[in-house]
């Protein structure tokens, strides 16, 4: 048998098999230099839309939107998630990644596809959006970058299920795995399914823009590449979900209230969620209603409700962690007590806050098949998922950072006094940037647009004043979040080539420890409801879960009643 | 550490249900199951539905059409394109069509009055998005798709184009003038 060198973290305990800890390395590292692009474009396209300002020229407008939706939407956010799932396999589970060497390749892959699209956008040739919508014509090279990182990412999740067998062969783990690396098995099942309908849409689309196809039809596109563009977003909330869990365990010592229950809402976004590409074709032609209800909801809403009991369970395990600790006075001392400063924790909080809030809520809201007439492509649509994806996957992937630079890195976290600060200005930023454009896509304002004003069109319209206004905050919430990214780039950046090592030894060796299972509960009497109120082990988290709902049903009923003062229309 | 440790259990699928998790779980399950019947039952109550009608089409056909109604009932013509206003008798079938960059012709509808309007894109993608109304739906090429609308408020309404189609997307704006019925 080979011999694998691994160290282990004296802080941490995490132990990290030397070729899989360069992996992650370089793919975090390359996942913020994506992100570093992305948030540059993202600062010229907020100047744009931003009334006053109106930086860029339209054309360079549209370009540079297309080109930070797929550097932030697809490059940053699978490029960190690789990392991730090599951290779930090898990292937690104490045990040699499967195949390094194809791992590099699905990395050298990942960079080449990311490359030759971004080239393809500064070309010139293919300002198509994120979605590139046939029969708008782009460069073939377009196609062809997104085809070559998916199929390096597609070898990436493959790598990840193959430890996982080695994992169970090599007997590096008792019992079952933990439920993190469960989370992060089903983010990895979702990448499949979404890997393979990113092929059936983008292969025949790219063999299109060849000439070697001489059609593809419009709606048919929608429902594929929804069916692919839709579940992408469901890895990203599987994954940082399974990072709030890490957080939550890593800060806390926090165990999952119940492993049954946190796990099955996991089942529950295999089964239905990445399905869900009816959200976007709401308002399309060709489609029935009961085909739009059903698949929108899949009768019951059972991935909204899986999101909802994760709502619960991640803050309810710090709970009872907390009140474990002494904790108890009242509803909520755990979290006022909460480490505020530590911005592994701060940063998930305000992530899990913030997806629930406004991106789980307006998502739910918008994607009920009347309320998306009012405000389909409006700029609503971006104020929902800047809030998922900017909210919950980028902050809680920018948590989990701050905590891999001293153990994965070895280096300590450069200007910590400012990295307190960070996931706030970026969080909060976000917050009210989401709102803001929230409010002006219900006043009808169009993403992807770069002139709200129509200066140059024949027929002219004039927006409300209040969506000028609302539009301005968006521009200076925007520039404020921007400014809390660059933050956490500068930090990271020096933080791994130029802070300062990590005193404490971790050398490298051939031995490896087991990972054993957790301590078993020891239960007080009446169940760990003792330590908290009226029977319920986390009383404040769910007083938190009840409010959730309250703004939830008189946010949805508000929209219904929006919905009503419009046009009747059969 | 827990949560990224294998579970102390190893029957942890046995472990009894937490009080707060029961609990919430069903009062989730309710509102997932009130949201669902929320849409059907605006079908049957609510008075903004989509019916969902569409026919496949072709740009030269939906074209013709198009070219009939407006040669038919065109009034008067706007701005220095030459738009053509054209206002169709009440309750019968409007065509308007989407192209780079132009929502095509303008319409003049009688408020209070319900309208057959056929809506299909001529080129690329284009969102129908009109305003201040905001009602916004999804234009296809080859697709004709068939919306019956009753204006019941008065004023003009303008027609922007909130999906992406190219460098002209900005300036594709159409307008429907909504006049007092009874003429």
């Amino acid at each position: 048998m080979t011999t694998e060198t691994f160290r282990t973290c004296p802080e941490s305990g995490l132990q990290f098999h030397k070729p899989a800890e360069t992996l992650m390395r370089m793919n975090a590292v390359v996942a913020v230099v994506m992100l570093l692009i992305g948030g540059l474009s993202a600062l010229a396209v907020t100047l744009t839309r931003w009334p006053a300002v109106h930086l860029l020229p339209a054309d360079r407008f549209y370009q540079l939107l297309t080109f930070h939706g797929i550097n932030m939407l697809i490059f940053w956010i699978i490029f960190f998630e690789i990392a991730v799932l090599y951290f779930c396999s090898s990292t937690l589970l104490k045990c040699r990644l499967a195949t390094p060497r194809l791992a590099w390749l699905a990395f050298f892959l990942m960079v080449a596809g990311a490359v030759v699209n971004n080239l393809a956008v500064f070309g010139g040739q293919a300002t198509v959006m994120m979605t590139s919508y046939v029969p708008m014509p782009a460069n073939p090279n377009f196609y062809l970058g997104l085809i070559l990182f998916a199929v390096g990412a597609l070898i990436g999740c493959f790598i990840f299920l193959g430890t996982l067998v080695i994992a169970k062969e090599e007997k590096t783990y008792e019992g079952s795995i933990p439920l993190v690396t469960f989370g992060a098995l089903t983010a990895c099942i979702i990448a499949i399914f979404t890997i393979a309908m990113g092929a059936v849409i983008l292969i025949p689309t790219y063999m299109w823009s060849m000439g070697w196809i001489s059609h593809i039809d419009a709606a048919l596109y929608r429902l594929i590449w929804w069916a692919f563009g839709h579940s992408s977003q469901q890895i990203n909330v599987a994954a940082h979900v399974s990072v709030w869990y890490a957080i939550a365990a890593i800060v806390f010592g926090a165990k999952p209230l119940s492993e049954k229950v946190s796990r099955t809402a996991f089942v529950l976004y295999i089964a239905f969620l990445q399905l869900a590409s009816a959200h976007h074709l709401l308002v399309d032609p060709g489609l029935s209603s009961s085909w739009k209800i059903f698949n929108t909801s899949y009768a019951m809403y059972l991935a909204v409700l899986a999101s909802m009991i994760h709502g619960l369970t991640v803050p309810g395990s710090i709970e009872v962690a907390q009140r474990a600790k002494g904790y108890t006075k009242g509803m909520f001392e755990w979290l006022r007590k909460a480490p505020w400063g530590n911005p592994v924790f701060s940063g998930m909080f305000l992530s899990l806050i913030g997806f629930g809030f406004l991106g789980g809520i307006s998502g739910v809201v918008m994607g009920t098949e009347q309320i998306n007439i009012i405000i389909h492509n409006t700029i609503y649509v971006p104020g929902h998922f800047h809030a998922t994806v900017v909210i919950g996957t980028t902050l809680a992937f920018m948590s989990l950072t701050y905590f891999l630079i001293p153990v994965l890195f070895r280096r300590q976290v450069f200007l910590p006094g400012l990295a307190k600060w960070q996931p706030y200005i970026f969080g909060i930023g976000m917050m009210v940037f989401s709102l803001m454009m929230m409010g002006a896509g219900t006043l009808g304002v169009e993403r992807r647009h770069w002139d709200m004003a129509f200066t140059d069109a024949a027929i002219g319209f004039d927006y409300p004043a209040s969506a000028y206004t609302l539009m301005g905050l968006v521009g200076i919430s925007g520039s404020a979040a921007i400014l809390g990214g660059g933050i956490f780039i500068l930090i990271t950046v020096v933080s791994v080539f130029f802070g300062k090592r990590v005193e404490s030894e971790s050398s490298y060796g051939t031995e490896t420890t087991r990972l054993m299972k957790a301590e078993p509960t020891i239960t007080p009497q009446g169940g760990h409801a003792a330590a908290g109120k009226w029977g319920f082990a986390a009383p404040g988290t769910f007083a938190m879960a009840i409010f959730f709902l309250a703004v939830f049903v008189v946010y949805y009923a508000i929209n219904w009643k929006y919905l009503a003062s419009v046009w009747p229309m059969s | 550490m827990t949560s990224i440790q294998p579970p102390a259990e190893t029957i942890w699928w046995k472990q009894p249900l937490d009080r707060v998790e029961g609990t919430w779980i069903a009062i989730a399950l309710v509102w997932s199951l009130i949201m669902f019947v929320m849409m059907p039952v605006w079908h049957i109550y609510g008075k903004q539905n989509l019916s969902n009608e569409a026919y496949r089409t072709t740009p030269a056909a939906y074209m013709a059409k198009t070219q009939a109604m407006v040669d038919q009932y065109t009034v008067r013509t706007e701005t220095d394109q030459q738009i053509p206003v054209v206002k169709p008798p009440p309750g019968s079938d409007v065509y308007l069509l989407g192209r780079l960059w132009q929502w095509w012709p303008i319409l003049e509808l009688e408020k209070g009055q319900t309208y057959r309007l056929h809506i299909a894109s001529m080129d690329w993608q284009h969102g129908f998005s009109l305003q201040p109304q905001n009602i916004n739906l999804q234009i296809l090429p080859g697709y004709e798709m068939v919306l019956t609308i009753t204006p019941d408020t008065s004023g003009d309404q303008t027609i922007i184009c909130n999906e992406f189609c190219g460098i002209g997307h900005h300036n594709m704006v159409g307008k429907i003038f909504i006049t007092e019925g009874g003429s």
